[in-house]
């Protein structure tokens, strides 16, 4: 072993290991440039009218995204509806009898379905909702968000359930309690501000999806809430804007692209936030 | 006695209760899952009927005369989504390795929030800004290719901006935070004394790190998987800077299309039923491929996550003719 072969291979771990500092940085690059162009070009166009105001005729300038703000809230919702107790009982069953063989089905199944890429379960859905009746709704766009949404929420309730001292469980069933008063009463309430948080990490994910709604909620150039009727949405509206040709469409694309990363942004601190009291709560 | 007894009865009727109800939902989600699959092939029968497996090897993509061959779409999807591994790789494995290993314990938490920004950012807004910002970006770095370059089959053709390079650099930014949060799992399920053992040797930093890496590389290529299927099924941002050119072409600089984006552009206009069952067996491919390799990457990095302990189980690993 000669001393230059020791020199040689701490060189070569210095090197290394500046490499993945140097990856670190490479990643954090993009975010922000993305960020930079998002925020500073959406906030020139983002002002009152642009939150209270329909879109105005090609040529007009001004207008706003009034309608595709309430149409993303509305299509969100719908999806919350259809995905919050389908994820959270799945997720319940799957914590509770996690060795069973339905049990591991399940998981299968959600992992399955969230690799599902968006765009085919904008076309499943189509094939499910649009087609039978012909035209395009605000229903099938929550139908699809809803899908996308089941897998994230058994998971998050799975894993947050998993966390829940089994002593509470057991406590509960020494006094008596059935299985399901322990898990409804004592075991989900315990997990609730963790599912909580997960519901609200879907929503914010799922508000900024645009593939599964282009073909099922499509686009409204009016204000509609109605469920059977096509809707727009924040999503579609800035892709709509975006490969259009008009320079006023650009700049309310940008920003519709900054309320959309505005709530991502929200959602997410608001997560961190009470996930880090979480795991204080349940490791302390 | 009898009292408690019917009580006990009655409870467990009242477990068998909820474990039916609950498993009910269980249930609904397998045959949706299931049902994805079934309805896919169903409203492609016409396609699948007609075409057969000339779908997937012709490259005609002709709505107007009723031909349909998906060649150029499959080939946009997998080069693309190769390219974006080959750039998203080594970045990746480099944050979860920092991460996991180097930083210093106050810097992990916000680089975590970071990098799991990027991931949070819509596919729409990678879109928007690979558009205005990235397509103008490419451009000028086409246009300052120098000849001898420009000959070479992965950099020949017109200077447009749009195109393969664009859209697997914004595929790579966006599948980075998949595949390095999972690799971070990984590592940080390498078990401690692993690494003790390597530095009590005498080991770097680096040798130590490149140990914890083989012990877990099953778990870090299920990683750059899930990753790859993430890129597969991406649709919005490559979309818009791909270019939706059908050809096959090994051009970095050439404008081609993805099985995801030729859905996204021409799935409304599509007029007759043929024309209609050729698009959702596009959708068909993908979901099968996508599925694929989810399940390959799930499997591998589940066969990591196992409790250390059952990797440990020793006689039998000892025996075994990679360690003897």
């Amino acid at each position: 072993m000669s001393p230059w072969r020791d020199v040689r291979r701490r060189i070569v771990s210095r090197i290394f290991t500046g490499l993945c500092a140097l990856a670190v940085l490479t990643a954090l690059v993009p975010l922000a440039f993305v960020l930079f162009f998002v925020i500073s070009q959406g906030i020139s166009a983002l002002d009152w009218h642009f939150l209270t105001q329909m879109p105005k005729p090609v040529g007009e300038p001004g207008g706003g995204m009034a309608n595709a703000i309430v149409g993303t809230v509305m299509v969100t919702g719908i999806g919350a509806l259809i995905a919050v107790p389908v994820g959270l009982v799945t997720g319940v069953y799957i914590s509770e009898y996690g060795n069973t063989k339905l049990a591991s089905m399940a998981r299968f199944a959600a992992d399955t379905l969230n690799g599902v890429p968006s765009i085919v379960i904008g076309v499943f859905v189509y094939g499910l909702v649009v087609l039978p009746v012909k035209h395009f709704s605000a229903f099938a766009g929550g139908v699809a968000l809803g899908l996308m949404m089941i897998p994230i929420i058994t998971r998050t309730t799975e894993e947050l359930l998993k966390l829940v001292p089994s002593s509470l469980r057991e406590g509960a069933l020494a006094l008596g309690a059935s299985r399901r008063q322990a898990v409804f009463s004592v075991v989900v309430p315990a997990a609730l501000p963790g599912i909580l948080t997960g519901i609200l990490l879907a929503l914010a994910r799922i508000a900024g999806e645009t593939a599964p709604l282009l073909f099922t909620s499509f686009n409204n150039r009016f204000f509609s809430t109605s469920l059977g009727q096509p809707i727009s949405t924040l999503t579609v509206q800035v892709f709509t804007y975006a490969i259009s040709p008009y320079d006023d469409w650009h700049r309310q694309a940008w920003a519709g692209a900054l309320v959309l990363v505005g709530i991502v942004f929200l959602c997410s601190l608001l997560s961190r936030i009470a996930t880090a009291r979480m795991e204080r709560m349940t490791i302390g | 006695m009898t009292t408690n007894g019917r009580r006990a009865g009655s409870r467990r009727g009242e477990d068998t209760g909820f474990r039916l109800g609950t498993g009910l939902f269980a249930v609904l989600l397998i045959t949706a899952v299931a049902g994805i699959g079934a309805a896919l092939i169903w409203q492609s029968r016409l396609s699948i009927r007609q075409f057969g497996w000339s779908f997937w090897i012709t490259d005609t993509w002709d709505p107007v005369s009723g031909q349909f061959g998906a060649r150029p779409f499959i080939w946009g999807t997998l080069y693309s989504s190769i390219l974006a591994l080959i750039i998203s790789t080594p970045v990746a494995l480099g944050i979860a390795i920092y991460i996991a290993e180097l930083s210093p314990h106050w810097l992990r938490r916000p680089l975590v929030f970071l990098t799991e920004l990027l991931a949070a950012i819509p596919s729409i807004v990678y879109g928007l800004w690979g558009i205005f910002v990235l397509v103008p970006w490419m451009r000028t770095l086409e246009l300052a290719t120098p000849a001898w370059m420009k000959a070479l089959p992965l950099f020949s053709g017109p200077p447009l901006g749009v195109g393969m390079l664009a859209a697997a650099l914004i595929l790579a930014v966006m599948v980075v935070p998949f595949s390095s949060s999972v690799a971070r799992e990984v590592l940080k399920a390498v078990p401690v004394s692993q690494r003790e053992g390597a530095y009590a040797l005498g080991a770097t930093r680096w040798e130590a790190i490149r140990m914890a890496l083989f012990y877990g590389r099953t778990g870090i290529i299920g990683a750059i998987l899930l990753g790859f299927g993430r890129a597969l099924g991406e649709t919005m941002a490559v979309t818009m800077v791909i270019g939706n050119n059908p050809q096959v072409s090994w051009s970095l600089y050439a404008p081609q299309y993805t099985m995801a984006a030729v859905l996204a552009n021409e799935f409304t206009e599509a007029a007759d039923e043929l024309y209609l069952h050729a698009l959702i067996e596009i959708g068909l491919v993908l979901f099968a491929i996508t599925l694929v390799i989810n399940v390959l990457s799930r499997l591998l990095i589940w066969s990591m996550g196992r409790p250390p302990k059952a990797r440990h189980v020793p006689a039998a690993t000892l025996a075994s003719p990679e360690v003897a």
